[in-house]
């Protein structure tokens, strides 16, 4: 009975955070983000759309959330998950003229 | 629904559908024309030159930019200087397939024109410079280049008296230092903007200023041949790098994004301003006419990678598309004033 309580609880726990958890749209066109830049929490994700009837190819070198989510083909959906806090500063690897920030807060 | 009600909703469309299929055959001529209007609205010339908050270009700082540019006593040698390899003659340029720099070294990479670059982002070829500031001092102090250490620079240009008023002018109270000099550099190199081409006027509304088969090769340019993806905006690029199939083994701007496939064998996207006064072409000289380059891009790229841009696909141009957007492209060129070189500082 307190090992069922205890598992309800985790669970109880797991779900909430889920529900906690958000997804934020980055879209790219015209070459360029929007937003150029966006607030999100602890492991929330963020969804790098490719609007553009070009190829893209989103990174970033930043300490708190390094990535690189290859080559975007046009209509393409990136998500990327942030699970530390700090500045992560998002580029294109194809046009260094992309830029935008994702600012990860606890 | 009966059968016969089909046939009567059917007979009722048809006129519907003939009349949308003679619409999609002939589009109204305003239809085309503010097509057009509004691909030709994205070609026109910035109203002014941007430069970065802290070096607004004065007059000063321009004037000692300029007598810094063209003194060779900025180069190890003594017989450099950047006008040597940048050439104001030459389109900012040297017309060789691929500079040569200290003690006659053949260098890796073509001289790029030094028009237009106070719109461009990511410098040199491969990226590797964020600012014109950044740029600047590297070719000086480069080995293979103009061979200069920027500490044997300073105290070089400290020591010849008539750069101490220039220096003084342009940025009070800083002195002769690193930045102060590739600030000055940068300075000029933001005045060196190319000027009106008949392009230019066509775009705004002179008919008679390029001929059909440049119009022709426009229209082409942004769509069947797809070099708009890239060559965009009234400077003719987007400062995107991108991997056009040339052979070779350098990787550009993969030796900057190491870890990413895309940056590897892609090379900044050039000016398209002048360009018919700028052979050869690519990084490397390795097409030399504007016919050769539109080849390459027909052929979707002659060195086929994993890095190969999604861009670059076979075009299946014809030779009249070829000649038409090779004739485009000479309407590109401006007749640029002389450029004067000033008497330096002793």
């Amino acid at each position: 009975m307190t090992r069922a309580a205890a598992l309800f609880a985790l669970l109880a726990l797991l779900v909430a955070a889920a529900a906690r958890a958000e997804d934020h749209v980055v879209s790219q066109k015209d070459a360029r983000f929007a937003p150029a830049e966006l607030a999100v929490r602890v492991g929330d994700r963020v969804v790098f759309r490719n609007d553009d009837d070009i190829t893209h190819n989103v990174f970033s070198r930043s300490e708190a959330g390094p990535f690189n989510v290859k080559l975007q083909p046009p209509g393409s959906e990136s998500p990327v998950a942030f699970e530390r806090p700090g500045v992560v500063d998002v580029r294109c690897a194809i046009h260094p003229k992309m830029k935008m920030r994702v600012v990860v807060g606890e | 629904m009966s059968r016969g009600t089909v046939r009567i909703a059917l007979l009722a469309l048809a006129p519907l559908l003939v009349a949308s299929v003679i619409g999609a055959a002939a589009r109204p001529a305003s239809e085309a024309q503010s097509d057009l209007a509004a691909l030709k609205a994205k070609y026109r010339r910035p109203a002014s030159v941007p430069h970065p908050p802290d070096n607004a270009p004065t007059e000063a700082r321009v004037r000692l930019g300029r007598s810094l540019f063209f003194d060779p006593r900025l180069s190890g040698s003594g017989v450099m200087s950047c006008g040597t390899c940048h050439n104001p003659g030459l389109s900012w340029t040297d017309g060789l397939e691929r500079g040569v720099g200290h003690g006659m070294k053949t260098l890796a990479r073509r001289t790029p024109t030094i028009l237009n670059v106070a719109w461009a982002e990511a410098l040199f070829w491969d990226g590797r410079a964020d600012t014109l500031e950044e740029q600047a001092l590297g070719p000086i102090s480069s080995g293979d280049e103009m061979n200069m250490p920027l500490e044997v620079l300073v105290p070089r240009l400290r020591a010849i008296g008539e750069y101490a008023a220039l220096f003084e002018a342009a940025y009070p109270g800083e002195g002769v230092t690193e930045q102060t000099i590739a600030k000055a550099i940068a300075s000029f190199e933001r005045t060196v903007v190319s000027e009106r081409a008949p392009f230019d006027a066509w775009i705004e509304g002179d008919e008679s200023a390029i001929d059909a088969e440049a119009k022709a090769g426009f229209v082409l340019f942004n769509e069947k041949a797809r070099c708009a993806s890239c060559h965009s905006g009234w400077r003719f690029t987007d400062d995107s790098f991108h991997d056009i199939g040339v052979a070779g083994e350098d990787r550009g701007r993969g030796a900057v994004l190491k870890d990413i496939e895309v940056a590897q064998f892609a090379f900044k996207t050039p000016t398209l301003r002048n360009v018919d006064r700028r052979a050869p072409y690519m990084h490397d000289g390795s097409e030399k006419t504007l016919e050769d380059v539109i080849a390459l891009y027909d052929l979707g790229g002659r060195a086929r990678r994993p890095s190969l841009s999604a861009e670059i696909v076979p075009l299946e141009l014809t030779e009249r598309e070829s000649r038409q957007l090779v004739a485009f492209m000479r309407t590109l060129t401006s007749d640029d004033a002389p450029v004067a070189i000033p008497s330096l500082p002793r």
